[in-house]
């Protein structure tokens, strides 16, 4: 909670005036495989094989965007912070996760996330009347790497969008947003409500407590219906990368030959 | 009807990536039998936004208005919605960077159109829209097809050479009907000099083996050597050894580079997701069984310490050769 100060003078007196800042903040959570998993395909190629995969809270959802709420939190500026994921059962296990590193609720919109227009959709829906200051996420999942839901999610509630920021501070209702542009940041202010998508520089990953993994397990984990949006892309199919041929080795007295093959073969300079 | 191609426009000069971006979209228009139209923003002028004609645009719609001297996505996505109205636009294409990424997030939901982000190839058009993108931080390849009536794609930046001819297009001013930005710009630090990483064809990369940011200055004489971009992994980070923005990998920037020199690093999966998709990958490394290895076209087994300073010198001996 956070205290706005308005100090007025009224004949000579000081009259404090305290107005409740309650700031919400909406973090989005995907489930994503754990980046060591070997990447494999069924069903024809048409479906990631599973089997064997953990899953985890993607990371930049977790380490950057998730993190920076809480810091927000803690330093009063926020109030409540609340958690959704688009995804079926399974990613209970990484909302509780969420929960632990401390979010006040958690949402689960219960159905498979498909596609970049399914999840916005839905993200949006739910948040459509719940008067979120912040809408966080991460600056892309690290399996479809589309790096696109928070500006369909800001589309589609007709705000603000700020992509790929690595620094977010937020004072009454103005967010100042440190964000990457080619070659370098730039610093811009945007009014609140806005959507922004977090990556690197935003906060330093911490791990669950005790406190908090405990804390968790009765915080509630709501699941709530879909609407009838449906996806407007399908996965015909998948392709492992063409493998490499194998490397040609040079001995280190060897390195004008290596130059050439570089530029004859490889055709790179 | 044509395809739309959003130009990002830096104070009326245009990057190489963006030439790319226009000839994918001509290619993509003469593929569905329409014309390509470019949507340019902000300050140009007429003979710059007629020489995009160079690269497949046909038609160019201009809308100079202040409020896109600074780049904000809600406005920038109207002007494309606006761009897209007045043409038909039943594909709209951007590049996948930062810009253009929002851009086609936003615009995606906005029309209700289907979006590939980060696609690698033409699309398919027999039978469908089906285009081939990226997946799992470049260890596969997914082939998704759109099934809405109207199609955004963005196009990962260095998959396609460029090419030009001598036609031009004819420029239209448009009024995109947007005149308000909600961003405004406190402070902008580029770093100056320096190839940016994103958009650097040749990348040199240190990680933990050269020990110390004392030892840079062979990493560095190489990249010059090349004219390349910097990169480091991600434990150089962070020590600090390096800059954060220099960092690549699952955590850190994913680029694609021509070619990717990787200096004294082991190859670990989560630093090979932010660069497999590099054209032609060289490791240096004094382990033979460091993982990086498999992931290579060419290898040196050994010190950096040593390989380096020669491996530079022939560099600087192969360019004064081709100069
Ligand atoms: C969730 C997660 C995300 C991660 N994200 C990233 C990421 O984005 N980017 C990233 O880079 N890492 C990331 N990591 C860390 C990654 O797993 C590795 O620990 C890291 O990439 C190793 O960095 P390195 O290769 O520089 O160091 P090391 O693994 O220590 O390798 C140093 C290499 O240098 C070689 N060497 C040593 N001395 C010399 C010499 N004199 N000459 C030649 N070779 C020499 C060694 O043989 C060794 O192979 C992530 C890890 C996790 C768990
Ligand atoms: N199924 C999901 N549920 C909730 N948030 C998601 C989901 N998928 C993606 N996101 C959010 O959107 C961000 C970008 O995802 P993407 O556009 O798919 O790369 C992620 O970092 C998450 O914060």
């Amino acid at each position: 909670m956070k205290y706005l100060s308005y100090i007025c003078t009224a004949f000579g007196n000081y009259i404090i005036y305290k107005k409740i800042n309650e700031m919400k903040i909406l973090v989005c959570i995907a489930q994503a495989p754990d980046t060591t998993s070997k990447i494999a395909f069924t069903d024809n190629n048409t479906r990631f094989n599973e089997a064997g995969v953990t899953y985890i809270i993607n990371p930049y959802d977790e380490w950057y965007a998730l993190v920076r709420a809480l810091e927000l939190k803690e330093a009063g500026t926020a109030g409540e912070v609340h958690l959704i994921t688009v995804g079926n059962a399974g990613s209970e296990a990484i909302m509780r996760k969420a929960l632990a590193l401390g979010g006040d609720q958690a949402y689960r919109i219960n159905t498979e996330s498909t596609d970049t227009y399914l999840v916005a959709e839905q993200i949006a829906a739910f948040a459509k009347d719940k008067g979120y200051d912040l809408i966080l996420t991460g600056k892309e999942s690290i399996d479809y790497n589309n790096g696109s839901i928070g500006a369909s999610i800001a589309a589609a509630l007709d705000t603000e969008y700020v992509g790929f920021a690595t620094k977010l501070d937020v004072s009454g209702n103005t967010a100042t947003v440190t964000r990457e542009i080619e070659g370098g940041e730039e610093t811009d202010t945007v009014n609140t409500p806005v959507v922004i998508s977090c990556q690197k520089g935003m906060a330093e990953a911490r791990i669950p407590n005790m406190r908090g993994i405990m804390a968790a397990r009765t915080k509630p984990l709501n699941v709530i219906e879909p609407t009838g949006t449906a996806a407007l892309t399908q996965i015909a199919s998948y392709e492992l990368l063409p493998p490499k041929s194998g490397v040609k080795l040079f001995e280190a007295d060897q390195m004008d030959a290596l130059v050439e093959a570089l530029h004859k073969d490889a055709k790179v300079i | 009807m044509s395809v739309l191609v959003f130009v990002e426009n830096n104070q009326g000069s245009f990057k190489k990536k963006t030439y790319e971006l226009i000839n994918y979209a001509a290619e993509v228009a003469k593929r569905t039998g329409v014309d390509t139209t470019a949507l340019v923003l902000g300050q140009a002028d007429d003979a710059a936004l007629a020489a995009l004609g160079n690269y497949g645009a046909v038609k160019v719609l201009h809308d100079s208005n202040a409020a896109f001297n600074n780049f904000g996505t809600r406005a920038f996505s109207k002007a494309v919605i606006a761009a897209a109205q007045k043409t038909g636009a039943k594909v709209i294409i951007t590049n996948y960077d930062v810009e253009g990424k929002s851009i086609a997030g936003y615009v995606a939901a906005a029309l209700k159109a289907g979006l590939v982000s980060g696609a690698v190839d033409y699309p398919v058009t027999e039978g469908g829209f089906t285009v081939k993108k990226t997946v799992f931080s470049g260890k596969a390849f997914a082939n998704i097809t759109i099934t809405s009536d109207i199609k955004v794609v963005s196009l990962v930046p260095n998959t396609f050479p460029v090419q030009k001819t001598d036609a031009t297009a004819t420029v239209e001013a448009f009024d995109t009907g947007v005149s308000t930005n909600n961003i405004t710009v406190k402070e902008v630090n580029k770093v100056t000099g320096a190839v940016p990483l994103g958009e650097a064809e040749l990348v040199v990369s240190g990680g933990r083996g050269l020990k110390g940011p004392e030892n840079w200055g062979i990493v560095e004489d190489l990249a010059n050597a090349l004219g390349a971009a910097l990169a480091c992994s991600r434990p150089v980070a962070d020590a600090h050894w390096r800059p954060h923005h220099e960092h690549v990998g699952q955590t850190g920037g994913t680029i694609r580079p021509n070619l990717y020199v990787a200096c004294g690093i082991s190859g670990a999966i989560q630093h090979l997701a932010g660069v497999n998709s590099s054209k032609c990958i060289v490791v240096i490394n004094k382990d033979p069984e460091a993982p990086f290895f498999k992931a290579a076209d060419y290898g040196v087994v050994g010190d950096v310490f040593e390989i380096l300073p020669k491996l530079t010198e022939a560099v600087k001996k192969f360019k004064a050769g081709h100069a």
